[in-house]
């Protein structure tokens, strides 16, 4: 398959399609971030994760048209408020879910599953009813439209380094928060062993709702993220859950730089995959490969090595 | 067989259940029923079989798998292929460029009839694939998964990304498998027009009889010393494994055989409705799936079957009237079930309506006693 195309060819080829596989893995990578911290760390399986990345691609709509309307001057600036707005949009709603479903159902984490479910269906619905069915896109500010010639035949959209440059701060952040912050500290001990984190004097329950409601505010900036890079319709959401699961799954559930490092690994493969074969073969081919290591290695790639 | 082993392997209260269920089915339904509405619960009916494979392999043996779609269409699929190539004969398709292959190939530029189909020309290797080719994909994931410790959510993980992959695959391969349509027009079994009123009506009747089958072969599995096993290592699989037994087969068994269970909906399914799709197969349907076994309560197969019909009525009334309002319906189904009643309808009959059933048969024996009584004391008198 490569033999019709000559080495510069293929040179460029694969610096593109690594390039358009490096945004791939950035909203992987902010898709998967805010469940690495709910599957990973509380063991809860939240099912409308997408619906609440929706919520905040909803949320960057409102506030673009907002600034559109109201604010033509500041118009270049709208995202910045729109990032802030989702994250604690889509925060509040995941400590009140978590407040009315999650933390009765800790001990049943299948259930978890089919309750998040119903909320996904229920979120759904009111995009539409809402929103109406089909899908808006927000317009981008200048600054954001084009892209920088490399050389002659690859070209970088500008948006695209604007995500992939917001997923490194986000990162970051998360990392820091997780693993350097005192608070980051609790909530690893909750996770670890709650009886004892509890005994020591950690509030377990608030501990829970506010990791929840971190990972769903993240979920709510990635949602945001996404405006710049495409359309939001209301069942979008559900087209990204068993891909972002996989990545979580496939990275070990318990380590953030997994999920990292499994997201790359996941979009680079499809990306070069896609130029070679159809789209859907090689997403199939990819998820085939996924799946089969992870029967080979159930605990994914970057296990915790702990005693259950 | 002794009595005793009989009432074993299916106690009194069961076999009420089992009766109750009968007439409803082949009594109350088609006497209520017109045709139309009969072939729809058919429909229903067909997703039973799934629901009552996913009280084994869930209520019983503690896995749970968000792919059962998978087989239900797989085993849809093996009879849709039959049926399709019996009805692309060469004088029915003689208007395509290649007469005698199904008219999507055709569209699809595709002249030759691909070497997975040829075999299914056969009616006898179509009934056969539709169990065995399930059961086969079951094996190999479950002895993939469990013999790797891979449970819980992992698995659940894992069957959903195994289906999303299959109806990708689908979905992608127009030519070979009709794409996102799927299979459709198809006329005869076996020269037997399956669209005519009295064919609905059969098929309608062996679809029960094969669900009574299945209901049979799943409470026979409840009550021996399997099904003990099951609820066993659904507590403490640890244990059960430091006891000696290969907890993977017992759990590789039950999945192949709730795979085997869906697949036979498939199946009926396909030959009821008249067509396959890839929407049966993906993430969205098996979840539906196990709502349906979840409303009528996880550890009762009977349950699963009422489940099934109430959840696919519900649906079909809410989309009927008030399309908007079925998704929230469905959204609080799922909260609400998982939430206050985790048992389902079984479990609500279990907690208030039996002890009430009873109470109420315990008054009328013994008001039926004291009156024997009374009535005896009064010929002592008259005596």
């Amino acid at each position: 398959m490569f033999s019709e195309y000559s080495t510069a060819e293929l040179m460029s080829i694969f610096a593109m399609q690594g390039f358009a596989g490096l945004i791939l893995f950035s909203v992987f990578v902010l898709m998967a971030l805010g469940l690495a911290i709910i599957f990973g760390q509380m063991g809860v399986i939240n099912m409308a994760h997408g619906e609440f990345m929706i919520l905040g691609a909803y949320v960057t709509y409102l506030i673009s048209n907002l600034f559109s309307e109201y604010m033509p001057a500041l118009f270049s600036m709208y995202f910045f408020l729109a990032m802030i707005v989702a994250f604690f949009v889509a925060g509040g709603l995941g400590a009140f879910v978590e407040w009315a479903m999650i933390r009765h159902l800790y001990k049943r984490p299948l259930d978890t599953l089919l309750a998040t479910w119903g909320l996904s269906l229920i979120l759904q619905q009111f995009y539409r009813t809402v929103f109406g069915a089909r899908e808006v896109g927000v317009s981008l500010p200048d600054w954001l439209m084009g892209s920088i010639p490399l050389t002659d035949v690859i070209d970088i959209p500008i948006n695209g380094l604007f995500v992939m440059a917001l997923t490194l701060v986000i990162s970051v952040s998360v990392y820091l928060l997780m693993f350097k912050s005192n608070w980051g500290v609790q909530v690893r001990a909750v996770v670890q062993n709650r009886p004892m984190a509890g005994a020591v004097g950690i509030n377990t329950e608030k501990s829970d709702r506010v990791t929840f409601a971190l990972g769903c505010g993240i979920a709510g900036v990635a949602g945001s993220a996404f405006t710049m890079i495409g359309s939001t319709g209301p069942t979008a959401g559900q087209l990204y859950i068993v891909d972002t699961f996989l990545v979580v799954v496939f990275g070990g559930a318990q380590s953030l730089l997994g999920t990292i490092a499994s997201a790359f690994t996941i979009s680079q493969a499809q990306s070069s995959m896609e130029f070679f074969l159809s789209g859907s073969m090689a997403k199939v081919l990819t998820l085939l490969v996924v799946v089969g290591i992870l029967m080979l290695r159930p605990q994914g790639l970057f296990a915790l090595k702990i005693r259950h | 067989m002794s009595i005793k082993a009989v009432t074993a392997f299916m106690p009194k209260q069961d076999l009420v259940g089992f009766i109750v269920l009968a007439v409803i089915i082949f009594v109350v339904m088609p006497l209520a029923m017109d045709i139309f509405r009969l072939n729809l619960v058919g429909k229903y009916l067909t997703y039973a079989f799934v629901a009552v494979g996913l009280v084994l392999c869930w209520g019983y043996g503690g896995i749970l798998s968000l792919g059962q779609g998978i087989f239900f269409g797989l085993g849809g699929y093996c009879m849709a292929m039959f049926l399709k190539l019996e009805a692309s004969t060469p004088e029915a398709t003689a208007i395509q460029s290649t007469p005698g292959i199904p008219d999507f190939m055709d569209w699809n530029q595709l002249t030759e009839l691909p070497w997975f189909w040829e075999p299914f020309h056969s009616f006898s290797f179509a009934v056969i694939a539709v169990i065995v080719v399930p059961s086969i994909f079951a094996y190999i994931v479950g002895v993939a998964m469990f013999k790797r410790r891979v449970g819980g959510v992992y698995f659940a993980i894992i069957t959903q990304a195994v289906a999303s992959i299959l109806t990708i695959l689908i979905i992608g391969q127009q030519g070979y498998t009709g794409g996102v349509n799927g299979i459709t027009d198809l006329r005869t079994l076996l020269e037997w027009d399956i669209r005519s009123d009295s064919a609905k009506y059969i098929l309608y009747f062996v679809n029960g009889i094969l669900l009574f089958a299945c209901l049979l072969c799943a409470q026979f599995v409840r009550k021996s010393k399997l099904g003990r096993i099951l609820l066993a290592m659904r507590e403490r699989e640890d244990r059960v494994r430091f006891t000696g037994y290969d907890v993977s087969d017992f759990k590789i068994f039950v999945f192949c055989l709730g795979a085997a269970f869906s697949a036979i909906g498939g199946a009926m399914f396909t030959l009821q409705v008249g067509f396959m799709s890839p929407s049966f197969v993906g993430i969205v349907p098996s979840i539906e799936m196990v709502i349906f076994c979840a409303v009528g309560g996880r550890h009762s197969i009977i349950g699963a079957v009422y489940g099934t019909l109430l959840v696919n009525w519900a649906k079909t009334t809410f989309s009927e009237s008030l399309p908007e309002l079925w998704l929230f319906a469905m959204g609080a189904l799922f909260i609400g079930v998982v939430m206050a009643f985790p048992s389902g309808l079984a479990g609500v009959y279990k907690m208030h309506i039996e002890p009430r059933i009873q109470k109420a048969m315990k008054k009328i024996r013994d008001d039926y006693e004291n009156s024997r009584a009374v009535k005896s004391e009064q010929l002592g008198a008259i005596e």
